[in-house]
């Protein structure tokens, strides 16, 4: 059995704390994994805290109407030891299987979905409810009807089911005024009413903007037509997040790129030396993470390198955090390697995975994808010799590693002092730059220092 | 089902308690991965429903009063104070998931605002924020109310509430989120005129897909 932390969880940018509203669980009660054992509060929000693990509620550390800071820890639960524990605690254990957890099934397209026999009975009760409200008319229909005294049901739908639509309702009143010289008054005011919001948007999108914000304030993303055949589909959040930043960092630096090769074979003898002592953690150890260790002992040398241009001044960050790409395949998203100049070759590298793990379950928090400072991306995992990044918006440079591969490379024998041709493992950096404040110069030094730092990989970093 | 699909449902005229046991039902689903991101759109009966921050006195009128004017009360599980429904008002309640990349409360609370802030545009009313009041107002006047429940999982439920032609007599009943001397207006009340609950209901739903930046799945009442 192991006591896990219940934390008040960061659940915003700017929220510093919460204030236990409610336990949901007394002390020695059983909770399952995720289900909520008490309820925060913070402005307009409620929000319920899952239990980390499924067992039994040890301690409760702090009382309702508390207000604690983030990261305080709320309560412990000791987990359930290896076997399916199921008399559990004291608490009834039927009453405890969760009907927070249906079992997935398959769903029909107009229904809400089947989650469990339990609940799809009760469903099917609620949604025949809600479709019986829905496919009756809409508010507008109801009071159309109304105001001229006419009972919906006598109304010939055309809409889905047979529903009511707000031409079927305008559609009668006006053939039966033609038989009672009868105007419709709301003929008029619903013409104005869909006219008036069109006006809106084209005083919004063509009145007097300047320029140069419309320029770095918002992206507009050109359309095209489509030939026959194409299928149009809408663009998801993460898409339409992901065009509209490569758009503005397109647009706002001036990108610059340079290109230096690299030899792996120190960091490939590292790396087997720290596999031979520890090999559960030597396999770890990818090339991303010697190279965001490399990274991180650089860049507080290269100061505007870690740094950004911002209005008339150029900020110098005082901390090192190393962007990662990860793929997500669809998608890409950026975790943070926070302070990694502060953290050991073995620290970067566990970070990184976890990182990794985080961003492919969807469970990175807000911080944990901001703030940074500089961009590692390594598409040489998939063959890729050589990439020009785009460098993330709010940075000043990204390194995109190449494809870390054997090949022939010339040397001078030291012995004999004549050249030969060896196979090495070696990969091409290229580091797009923010030419406003990295000079090539500087740019080519930093790539220069990095290559040597990894080409003489030192030990026990 | 991808990332970006909203599915929005109208569910009309209907009363509080039933609408709030489909989003308890909506939300479990969500978290279960059985629907998309949903949208339910409606309106209420006259009711009274009070937040977890909230206090019973901020309930000006009695009971008898209440039950005269036909008012039903429900404690409820939201963030903020207290808040009246009834008809002539679009209150919206997004269920949606968080995660990835939108795990931030006050941002959530943000977007709702900017929803409805666009969507007054669209009618050429200037809504804006005010600092420390989660809510949308035009000059002072309070033209929306924002409460809102996240579920473990980041799950989210209730959601926003804005007047649009509904009397607002009856927020007399109450000190609306429980702040004193608050004015309270709706979108025909600063237009001067009486608009449609239609025309809003579908603008609310364009610009709050427009913040949230979602694939409209099925858009099932919008005429």
């Amino acid at each position: 059995m192991s006591r896990f932390e219940v934390p008040m969880p960061q659940m915003g940018e700017s929220i510093a704390e919460g204030t236990v509203s409610k336990w949901l669980r007394t002390i020695g009660q059983r909770v399952e994994k995720d289900e909520p054992i008490l309820e925060i509060s913070t402005d307009k929000v409620d929000a319920e805290i899952p239990s980390p693990v499924s067992g039994v509620l040890a301690k409760v550390c702090v009382e309702e109407g508390q207000t604690v800071e983030v990261g305080t820890v709320l309560a412990y639960v000791e987990a359930d030891g290896g076997e399916q524990n199921v008399s559990g605690g004291e608490a009834d254990s039927s009453q405890q299987q969760p009907k927070m957890f249906p079992q997935p099934t398959t769903i029909g397209e107009s229904s809400i979905g089947h989650a469990s026999e339990a609940t799809a009975h009760k469903n099917k009760r609620e949604l025949s409810e809600t479709e019986r409200l829905k496919n009756k008319s809409s508010p507008v229909v109801r009071r159309i009807a109304k105001e001229h005294g006419i009972s919906i049901d006598n109304v010939p739908g055309t809409g889905h089911l047979e529903r009511v639509t707000k031409a079927d309702i305008l559609r009668y009143i006006k053939d039966a005024s033609i038989h009672s010289n009868y105007q419709s008054p709301d003929d008029i005011v619903s013409s104005q009413a869909v006219g008036d919001p069109d006006e809106g948007l084209q005083t919004l999108s063509r009145g007097e903007i300047d320029i140069w914000s419309s320029y770095y304030g918002e992206v507009e993303h050109p359309t095209f037509p489509t030939l026959p055949g194409d299928k149009v589909l809408p663009m998801d959040r993460l898409r339409q997040l992901t065009a509209d930043h490569m758009v503005m960092a397109k647009r706002v630096a001036p990108h610059v790129h340079s290109v230096i090769e690299v030899d792996f074979s120190s960091v490939d003898q590292v790396r087997t030396k720290i596999a031979q002592n520890d090999i559960s953690r030597g396999r770890g150890f990818s090339y991303t993470a010697f190279v965001t260790w490399a990274c991180s002992r650089l860049l507080g040398k290269y100061g505007n390198i870690n740094a950004v241009l911002s209005g008339k001044d150029i900020i110098y960050r005082n901390s090192v955090n190393i962007g990662i790409a990860v793929d997500l395949d669809p998608g890409l998203i950026v975790p943070v390697a926070k302070d990694a100049d502060e953290l050991s070759l073995a620290e970067t590298s566990g970070l990184i995975n976890e990182l990794a793990v985080k961003a492919r379950s969807g469970n990175l928090s807000p911080e944990e994808i901001q703030g940074s400072t500089f961009t590692i991306t390594n598409p040489g995992i998939l063959g890729t010799l050589v990439g020009i990044p785009i460098i993330p918006h709010g940075t000043s440079a990204i390194l995109v590693l190449g494809a870390i591969e054997k090949r022939p490379v010339v040397i001078e024998n030291v012995d004999t002092g004549k050249d030969e041709v060896v196979v090495r493992k070696t990969s091409l950096f290229s580091l797009g730059f923010d030419h406003r404040i990295v000079d090539g110069a500087d740019a080519a030094r930093f790539l220069l220092d990095l290559k040597k730092l990894l080409e003489f990989f030192p030990e026990n970093v | 089902m991808c990332l970006g699909d909203l599915e929005v449902r109208n569910l009309g005229l209907i009363p509080y308690g039933e609408s709030l046991r489909i989003q308890e039902e909506l939300v479990l689903l969500r978290r279960a991965g059985d629907v998309s991101d949903q949208l339910l759109i409606q309106e209420h009966p006259h009711v009274i429903t009070i937040g977890k921050a909230a206090s019973e006195k901020h309930i000006i009128v009695s009971r008898e009063q209440m039950e005269e004017l036909g008012i039903k009360v429900f404690h409820v599980g939201r963030g903020g104070d207290v808040t009246y429904h009834g008809p002539g008002q679009l209150v919206g309640y997004p269920i949606l998931d968080l995660k990835p990349n939108r795990k931030d409360l006050h941002r959530y609370l943000r977007d709702l605002e900017e929803a409805l802030i666009r969507s007054l545009s669209v009618f050429s009313i200037k809504g804006s924020r005010r600092e420390n009041l989660t809510g949308v107002w035009v000059g002072d006047r309070k033209v929306a109310a924002i409460g809102v429940r996240v579920s473990s999982q980041w799950i989210t439920s209730h959601g926003f509430a804005i007047n649009i032609c509904n009397d607002l007599s009856y927020f007399e009943t109450i000190v609306p989120c429980g702040i004193s001397d608050v004015q309270i207006t709706s979108i025909s009340n600063e237009l001067g005129e009486e608009i449609g609950m239609d025309i809003v209901s579908e603008t609310v739903v364009r610009e709050f897909i427009g913040v949230f930046g979602h694939d409209i799945r099925s858009n099932v009442e919008l005429d």
